[in-house]
């Protein structure tokens, strides 16, 4: 099961050591520190796999004939067992013998983003994201209504989950041709340096919709991503011909597993509260350091009244 | 005045007029984009037609005529469903785009341009594209041949070549789209494009003209070839109507 698994893009964490990709020093850093600093970041991260050689075809935690008839035996066996599989032969194939080789799949992609330039491996390890997400977002008998946490955070961040609903379908409505909807955690830093955040700083620590076209998704943004619906044809026209609306509406009802997305959601808050938490050790580390011209900007900052007097 | 959407370029344009010998550009904005119908309002003085809403326009085979290489099911649903969801919606956005620009309404005109894009592009694209398409009975996948055919071999080597790159182009398109053999009407070349969802082809160029467009959105392909779009690229050069193509072509490049 996916949990909230992404590779801090904060320009803090660059080096200058090994670069993959010279035009990438920053995120090249980035890996660079993963295998180094491997122990500190498992107690920040988890990881579905540890890192392997190859990428796996993981198969979806149900027969895949299970899910009917809300979604076909056919769609699923199309789905994973020619598009989702031909992602994963295909950049084992491009990362053979690469750097990548022996780096996680959000790595592979946060990398591989380029800012929007996406390099050739950045599609194939997407959609294997993307499509192991989506898979663990659905279950045999799912649907119903989301509790708990979940619910208060949608009902907090959207006033009801009724309008959570309307947005999302609107969003998937609107997302014209291929690509995602995502109901996403978002707490991090608004320059993620690898892509440009969609949505401000407003609505930090709080629960967004996000649409994305063909295999973007919001890890490039630094984002959790708690649930997500395929919007590719080839998801629903098998099932549904062109009525996006009605495959949007069966999978909110009848599909979706609200425990994994309950679940997603607290890995995203305990991930956000532990760099909070970071964040603080770290700036009261740099005050107690400080020397005195460092003190003075502290003091400059905190106290900007006085300036004025 | 009235306003023209001509559904072949999604071009619109002011036309000036008279009616009853009164110059329509005494008329009010308002009156310019009336509802799609005229309406009298009295002798003398009447609203002209505005926004144009367009038709599902009908095909010129029968649906199962393509087969084996597109079949009927598919053609069926790409015509009746998506097309004319496409033709629905886009009417649906014109509408309120009039509504929209009546009322001053900024903020909306410029949030219903996506949709105006899509559905517009969607409807413009495949007009297009039923016409690239024929039965082997009447001459689908039959060469070009003279200016057309001299054209191709100038641009590309030879028809084959420029297969090879529509198929490659087509196969390398990420997502929805369309790829394209355009004429570049100001340097009077070919060359093949392509874009993205249901951009239509002006969208990279005002130069350019379509000559042949193939749909390369899963819709137009999966309940046959299912992921296999190479085979469906590879395959369609069988019906492929290079009658109209010719057609635009000499009448562009007059």
């Amino acid at each position: 099961m996916h949990g909230a698994v992404i590779a801090s893009l904060s320009p803090s964490t660059s080096s200058s050591s090994s670069s993959l990709y010279p035009a990438l020093i920053p995120f090249s850093g980035c890996i660079s520190l993963t295998r180094q600093c491997k122990t500190h970041k498992v107690t920040r991260r988890r990881r579905a796999a540890s890192i392997t050689a190859q990428i796996e075809l993981k198969p979806p935690p149900y027969s895949l004939n299970s899910l009917e008839p809300h979604m076909s035996s056919q769609t699923l066996e199309y789905h994973w067992g020619r598009h989702h599989k031909n992602h994963v032969e295909g950049l084992n194939r491009q990362i053979v013998g690469t750097e990548l080789d022996a780096v996680s799949l959000e790595d592979i992609i946060t990398v591989s983003y380029n800012r929007g330039n996406p390099l050739p491996a950045f599609n194939n390890a997407s959609q294997i994201w993307n499509h192991d997400f989506f898979w663990n977002s659905m279950k045999p008998d799912g649907g119903g209504h989301p509790s708990g946490v979940l619910l208060e955070l949608i009902e907090r961040d959207f006033g009801s989950y009724e309008s959570m609903l309307k947005e999302f379908k609107h969003a998937a409505l609107n997302q014209f041709g291929s690509g995602w909807v995502w109901l996403a955690y978002k707490a991090n830093k608004l320059d993620v340096g690898n892509a440009v955040n969609p949505f401000p700083s407003e609505k930090d620590n709080k629960l967004v919709v996000a649409k994305t076209p063909n295999a973007i998704n919001p890890l490039v943004w630094d984002y959790s991503p708690i649930l997500a619906i395929d919007l590719w044809e080839h998801a629903y026209c098998l099932d549904h011909e062109n009525r996006r609306e009605e495959y949007i509406s069966i999978f909110m009802e009848k599909l979706v597993s609200w425990d994994v997305v309950s679940s997603r959601l607290e890995i995203a808050m305990e991930r956000a509260a532990e760099r909070a938490r970071e964040k603080d050790t770290k700036e009261e580390n740099e005050h107690t350091q400080g020397d005195d011209e460092g003190e003075e900007m502290y003091l400059d900052s905190e106290n900007e009244d006085s300036e004025a007097e | 005045m009235s306003l023209l959407v001509d559904p072949c370029c999604c071009k619109t344009t002011l036309t000036s007029s008279r009616f009853f010998g009164i110059p329509t550009s005494a008329m009010s904005m308002r009156a310019v984009f009336a509802k799609n119908k005229t309406r009298g309002l009295g002798f003398g003085l009447r609203q002209v037609r505005a926004m144009q809403t367009v038709t599902l326009p009908d095909l010129d085979y029968d649906f199962s005529a393509l087969e084996p290489t597109i079949n009927g099911e598919i053609m069926q649903i790409h015509h009746q469903k998506h097309h004319r969801a496409y033709v629905t919606n886009y009417n649906k956005a014109l509408e309120q785009l009039e509504e929209a620009i009546g009322k001053g309404d900024s903020s909306k005109v410029v949030g219903l341009q996506g949709a105006i894009k899509f559905n517009g592009g969607g409807h413009v694209n495949h007009s297009i594209f039923w016409k690239n398409l024929a039965p082997k009975k009447d001459g689908g996948g039959e060469a070009p041949h003279q200016s057309l055919g001299w054209a191709i071999d100038t641009s590309f080597g030879s028809l084959d070549n420029l297969m090879k790159k529509i198929n490659a182009d087509g196969a390398a398109l990420q997502g929805s789209g369309w790829v394209w053999l355009a004429y570049d009407k100001e340097l009077k070349n070919l060359k093949v494009e392509t874009t993205p969802n249901q951009d239509p082809l002006i969208t990279k160029g005002q130069n350019l003209v379509p000559l042949l467009g193939i749909d390369v959105w899963e819709h137009a392909y999966y309940l046959q070839y299912q992921n296999m779009r190479p085979d469906y690229l590879k395959n369609i050069w069988d019906v492929i109507n290079w009658k109209y193509a010719s057609q635009v072509y000499k009448k562009e490049s007059a």
